[in-house]
């Protein structure tokens, strides 16, 4: 049996430790309401875009935006959302099995695989793998900005349009309540068709000034508010996941404590009985 | 609906304005244009300007000043997608760039990322045989 001091100090400092977890946890549980508005926030947005986009596909333009165009695919471009600090439960790691899975699907099929990374828990992760990495940022804080993301999507863009990738991806976790985050990967080239039974007739717009510049616009626009929806609801998920972990971690602490103070308790009332008896023996023994 | 268009101005990083108008004023890239309802669609890209709002049924005129964007017109709808970030061409491909340098420099620069992520391996480690322990203990005790 150890000795009493030394249960003594355990006990101390894994009490520590809870307050830490349980600061944690309040913590995150702040900012993931931030976060969670945030994310709201930049929905209508990205839903407005799409819109935007789904009607362009429908007009008849003579101009055919390569962003639009199904090809061949040679290559492929990922774009993986990760956090950038750790102590989050499982929530990078199902993004990066995720994204493990659907490399390995593409290299079965002789593609090529490009990276673009955000999030420095991503770039740890992919550094080992012998993966081009094309972009990435880390660090965009609690409030990501729009003009942070603008250089990482505009590299694999010209990825894009150089024909070095036929296909862009997004992988990142999809926010569906505080206990539950999913990893979810979406195409985001060539844009997806949305059926707008609203305008059927042949139309096109009027473009000013021109049509291919214009759609440049739209289209960069259209995938920097997808990755940036992304990032937002990423963070989102990665405040609830930190909350939820720290939370079990501060119930763990909570049980071990009590534990060790019934560990404690024995080992006192042993080294007190033993005391007692040494005493009677003495006098008996006198 | 009839003598009315639907505007909604909206950023990256949220929503500006939703609603009715009589009559819509933009600072298109070409000039500043009036929307009426029953534009013929048209998509063009916005200066810095403001985007000035004749509400329904009359009321005051609204004004949002916007940074740039882009402008779509459909006969019944008017969206505006203010831009959040200065952008210009040369910029975007500036930081394009950066981004690509980044990936590169977080690739070569082993020594400081790496010490993180061995101290981070081992604060992991560390974790697990708390747990394990914590799992012979309970155990020992059922």
């Amino acid at each position: 049996m150890p000795g009493a001091k030394e249960i003594r100090t355990k006990i101390s400092s894994i009490k520590s430790t809870q307050k830490i977890t349980k600061a944690m946890e309040m913590v995150a549980a702040s900012k993931m309401r931030r976060a969670q508005d945030r994310m709201r926030a930049a929905r209508p947005y990205a839903e407005k875009i799409r819109k935007v986009i789904g009607h362009i596909r429908q007009a008849n333009p003579d101009y055919r935006h390569p962003f639009l165009v199904e090809r061949e695919v040679k290559s492929v471009g990922i774009i993986v959302v990760s956090s950038d600090r750790g102590l989050c439960g499982s929530l990078n790691v199902n993004v990066f099995k995720q994204t493990l899975a659907s490399v390995r699907g593409w290299q079965q099929k002789g593609v090529e695989v490009h990276l673009c990374l955000i999030g420095s828990k991503s770039m740890q992760f992919f550094r080992r793998l012998k993966l081009p990495v094309e972009a990435s940022v880390a660090h965009l804080g609690d409030k990501p900005h729009v003009a942070d993301l603008i250089g990482t999507v505009q590299a694999m863009l010209t990825l894009y349009r150089e024909g070095k990738i036929d296909r862009l991806s997004l992988v990142s976790s999809e926010f569906i309540n505080t206990m539950s985050q999913k990893p979810e990967e979406r195409v985001v080239l060539p844009a997806e068709t949305v059926d707008a039974s609203e305008l059927q007739e042949r139309w096109d717009y009027i473009y000013e000034p021109s049509a291919a510049d214009l759609l440049d616009g739209y289209m960069m626009r259209y995938v920097e508010s997808q990755v940036y929806q992304a990032v937002v609801e990423n963070l989102a998920c990665e405040m609830a996941a930190r909350m939820v972990a720290m939370k079990s971690a501060t119930d763990n602490a909570g049980k071990l404590i009590d534990e060790l103070q019934l560990i404690y308790n024995k080992a006192r009332q042993a080294a007190i009985t033993k005391e007692i008896s040494e005493i009677v023996g003495g006098a008996a023994a006198v | 609906m009839a003598n009315t268009i639907h505007v909604d101005i909206v950023s990256a990083e949220g929503e500006i304005h939703s609603g009715d108008a009589e009559m819509v004023f933009v600072p298109a890239s070409q000039g500043e244009i009036g929307i009426a309802p029953r534009h013929a669609p048209l998509l063009t890209t916005l200066k810095p300007g403001e985007v000035r709002v004749k509400p329904a049924g009359g009321g005051e005129e609204l004004w949002f000043w916007i940074g740039g964007g882009a402008l779509e017109i459909q006969p019944h709808l008017v969206t505006v997608l203010a831009d959040t970030a200065a952008r210009a061409r040369d910029l975007d491909e500036a930081a394009a760039l950066a981004a690509k340098q980044r990936a590169e420099e977080a690739l070569r620069d082993r020594t400081g990322a790496m010490e993180v992520a061995e101290a981070q391996a081992e604060l992991a480690r560390a974790a697990a045989q708390l747990k394990a322990i914590e799992k012979i203990r309970k155990l020992k005790r059922g």
